[in-house]
């Protein structure tokens, strides 16, 4: 059997085990781009979730479709109050199509729902083409269930073989099934060893085992179940590879036995029969792991996405408070407030007139085309994205103040709205060690290594701040870019180390960064300030300083006064 | 005193460790006074549960079974609020979730637009706010809030009295509640200001022994399959801390706390260098809870020394080059003042 066919395989399985429970499995992350194989899937889900209700949400949706308000254009119509049921009353499986694109607030009232309210699940529908596009964090913790059809090919994805009448069957047995003593501990152990903080990745992984060991026609769970459990919950969850059993990872994983064949050593010998070792579960979970996540892991950048993935969801607009502007017409619902005086004053006129076109001359009447909203202007975050020379021309003293500097703009960050974010280069690329951030935690953690020696690829530092730059102005933000350097360029964009080449790189760079209109400055943190620098930050559009003895404190002090904008 | 309901959210003597966070909570339900508490660290470390369990566990309050606010008393009903139904009735302790993204007007209540555009009416629509009074109001990630609904919220928590003075309203109605944020510090941080109003704070994280992740587990997996078996069984734990709670509530009157103890959180802040006198002030009440938590009525320095990290980790001065975290920091100063 193919990788795919047995990927779809296990979908196969997925999609009928969260038919059988739902509410216990809390859904499906379904990763897939609109396409045949996701209609299949789409298909094998209506098919196995007959009798049950299916709601559609979207991720724009307002309080009032989710928890049911009131009909403004019907209420207005009829003088009474008209409501309308919210989608989350009541037991249902809500199917969530572009998923990545649901917003913090959405997605923090969608996963209290699914904790409080008995009955309901979520499916998911991430159609995220970037890696950063995703579900957020808060709500893909609940749904049991993730998979990633990206590269699923229709010719391994037969129609789905999912029957309501063999799941009804196993939904009947689903009450019955036991648990062998110690695969509660084993899931959690496999799940403590792949590096999953959240405690509800394990209960899920529990329910899966049960509604797998239903769907077989047994009333206890085999060690197949726990299998499954274990590549379709846990795998996907995975932040760590587990280590083998020669060098156990951390103290905390209770030392595992010599050889995974014999293990005397368990305390749940009288189980051996039916559990699988741990370290079976562990391959099971390895063989799972997406070939990316280990690049991604190895390059010890999985840390960067897990906690404070910035996805689609996670952006925020910047759009805290602001100056109110003239109100403007427009529907109510979601976060829209009426701008009551406004809507009285553009229903004023036309009283008489619909009085008299009434049968209740004593009311208000006020039509839906009369309803102001306010709005509010706001000033959009700074980022300021710092690009530090860390090659070997530079002395590491240099990149010691730089880290001083954006500790202490974070410190006063609160108050100002900072982001800060951090590029070094050296050698023959750059590198982000900072995402944008306004984290005080995160950035000492990033900055405690931050590596020095090498050549000096000006070019691609900037062209790094250039990408920052742009996604963090997608996100609402303003960003300016602060240079620290001692301003010899020697190697160039493709890494080769090319004096002429990597002057002209940087040239290059610079402008890019002029054309955009961001604020910038220029750091000469060489001890004697050369020609070079000045030039560049004239194709920066940037002011020149030269500061051979910054220290931290006026570092931040300069990269604070000339990057206000006017 | 009523029985338990036989059914209801996990029980808060099932959680498994975390015992800074239950005690936090207990010492606020103890005395709502000492202000709310702010649990920051991993998802699903038990923060909500939490929250919930101690809120089921506490003694019913009696209520105005129409009332917008929970008044206790006939007299105590706002006078804007238009009650219909007047009986006095037993309902548990309310605890009320705000979104992430809600709107001001439904926080603080505001003009009930329905009535204003279909009868011509001036009504207020009570909010978020008027629900939590005499309960809990719990905010998940509450560091990504709208900055200025945390400074309002935080607001009507200290006084307690939630004031609406906006399009034509003029209201105002009793908001007491305990405050309970939670949060992951690594999406972004609260400003000090609002750290401070926290009464205080605890830091939980994912249990890293894989026996306690195993018993959470398997008690989580228990309520599951037979929550009413399970809260049977766990129903004499949940009465035997009520009591206690409720017998320290009844003590909180009589504990006292010398001079000798004065003195001690005075040095303490001090040393620790926290702005303003909310430090101390906390500190003492928190001391004074835990006492009376204990079935004693003189605060000892122990006390002080169990609930110096909770009531002051928050309050320090931040100072971005010092690498220890505060509860480093709070720690040592207590063993340096404290002896």
């Amino acid at each position: 059997m193919s990788l795919g066919e047995d990927r779809w395989q296990r979908v196969n399985l997925a999609l009928a085990c969260f038919a059988l429970d739902p509410a216990a499995l809390g859904g499906i992350w379904l990763r897939a781009r609109v396409g045949p194989v996701r209609d299949r899937v789409q298909k094998g889900l209506e098919t196995s979730l007959q009798g049950l209700t299916l709601r559609r949400l979207h991720p724009g949706i307002g309080d009032d479709a989710l928890f049911g308000g009131i009909d403004l254009a019907a209420s207005l119509a009829q003088g009474k109050m008209v409501r309308t049921r919210g989608l989350l009353g009541g037991s249902a499986v809500l199917v969530m199509p572009m998923a990545e694109r649901v917003k913090p607030g959405l997605a923090a009232r969608l996963a209290s729902a699914l904790d409080t309210k008995s009955g309901l699940s979520l499916i998911a529908l991430d159609e995220g083409a970037e890696p950063e596009e995703t579900l957020p964090r808060a709500l893909a913790d609940r749904l049991a269930i993730h998979l990633d059809l990206a590269d699923q090919c229709l010719s391994d994805a037969p129609e789905l073989a999912l029957d309501p009448a063999d799941l009804a069957e196993a939904a009947k047995l689903l009450p019955h099934v036991t648990l062998p003593d110690g695969a509660i501990a084993e899931l959690t152990e496999v799940a403590a060893r792949l590096g999953i903080a959240s405690l509800r990745a394990p209960l899920q992984a529990l329910a899966v085992a049960r509604a797998s060991a239903a769907l077989s026609g047994e009333d206890r769970v085999e060690s197949a179940d726990l299998t499954l459990a274990v590549e379709l919950v846990l795998a996907p969850r995975a932040t760590q590879i587990p280590a083998s059993q020669d060098s156990p990872p951390e103290p905390q994983a209770p030392d595992p036995p010599p050889a995974p064949e014999t293990q005397p050593d368990h305390a749940k010998d009288q189980d051996q029969i039916d559990l699988p070792p741990i370290e079976m579960l562990l391959e099971a979970a390895k063989a799972m792991l997406p070939p990316d996540l280990l690049a991604r892991l190895q390059a010890g950048r999985a840390s960067r996405r897990a906690p404070g993935a910035t996805g689609t969801g996670a952006a925020k607009k910047g759009n805290r408070r602001g100056r109110p502007l003239a109100s403007r017409p427009g529907r109510m619902g979601g976060d829209a407030r009426v701008d009551l005086v406004a809507t009285l004053r553009a229903a004023a006129p036309w009283q008489a007139m619909r009085r008299a076109a009434s049968d209740q001359p004593d009311r208000l009447h006020i039509r839906m085309s009369d309803i102001r909203l306010r709005q509010f202007q706001e000033t959009s975050d700074r980022a300021i994205i710092f690009v530090v020379d860390a090659s070997g021309s530079a002395a590491m003293a240099r990149l010691a103040e730089a880290k001083g500097a954006i500790e202490l703009l974070l410190g006063e960050a609160y108050a100002r709205r900072d982001h800060v974010a951090l590029v070094a280069f050296r050698g023959d690329g750059s590198e982000v060690l900072l995402p944008p951030t306004r984290s005080l935690v995160q950035t000492k953690r990033r900055l405690a290594q931050l590596p020095g020696g090498g050549g000096t690829p000006l070019a691609a530092g900037l062209r790094a701040a250039l990408e920052l730059a742009i996604m963090a102005q997608a996100k609402g933000m303003t960003p300016s870019v602060a240079l620290l350097t001692d301003g010899r360029a020697n190697v160039d964009l493709a890494g080769i180390a090319n004096r002429v080449q990597a002057g002209l790189d940087a040239t290059a760079m610079a402008r890019a960064i002029r054309a955009r209109g961001w604020p910038a400055i220029v750091i000469d943190t060489g001890l004697r300030p050369t020609g070079g620098l000045d030039v560049l930050a004239r194709d920066m559009g940037a002011p020149y300083l030269p500061l051979p003895r910054a220290d931290a404190r006026t570092l931040s002090a300069a990269v604070d006064a000339s990057l206000t904008p006017a | 005193m009523k029985d338990f309901a036989l059914s209801g959210p996990f029980p808060f003597s099932a959680i498994v460790g975390q015992e800074d966070m239950k005690l936090a909570m207990i010492l606020t339900a103890i005395d709502p006074g000492i202000g709310g508490v702010l649990v920051f660290g991993d998802r699903g470390t038990g923060k909500s549960t939490a929250v919930r369990g101690l809120a089921a566990l506490l003694p019913p309050i009696t209520a105005v079974a129409g009332c917008p606010v929970n008044s206790a008393h006939e007299g105590d009903i706002p006078d804007w609020a238009q009650v219909t139904d007047r009986h006095v009735i037993e309902k548990p302790t309310p605890v009320i979730d705000l979104p992430l993204g809600a709107t001001e007007d439904r926080v603080v209540g505001a003009l009930d637009i329905e009535k204003a555009l279909t009868r011509g009416e001036k009504a207020f629509e009570p909010g978020l706010l008027a629900r939590a009074n005499r309960g809990y109001l719990y905010i998940d990630e509450v560091n990504l809030l709208e900055d200025h609904l945390v400074d309002l919220l935080l607001d009507v928590a200290q006084s307690g009295q939630n004031v609406v003075e906006r399009e034509g309203l003029s209201i105002r109605h009793a908001a007491r509640f305990v405050l309970v944020g939670s949060g992951n510090p690594e999406e972004g941080e609260l400003r000090p200001q609002l750290l401070d109003r926290f009464g205080l704070s605890v830091e939980v994280t994912s249990p890293r022994d894989i026996d306690t992740r195993i018993e959470v587990i398997r008690r989580r997996d228990a309520y599951d399959r037979d929550p009413i078996g399970f809260l049977t069984n766990w129903r004499g734990s949940d009465m035997d801390l009520r009591a206690r709670i409720v017998a320290a509530k009844r003590a909180l009157g009589q504990a006292e706390a010398g001079e000798p103890i004065l003195r001690d959180c005075a040095e303490l802040c001090v040393a620790l260098g926290s702005d303003g006198l909310r430090g101390e002030l906390t500190l003492l009440r928190a001391a004074r809870a835990l006492a009376t938590f204990d079935g004693v009525t003189t605060v000892s320095r122990d006390h002080l020394r169990r609930v110096a990290p909770a009531a002051l980790r928050h309050r320090l001065r931040r100072d971005p080059l010092d690498e220890a975290g505060s509860t480093t920091r709070v720690e040592r100063v207590v063993t340096e003042v404290l002896g």
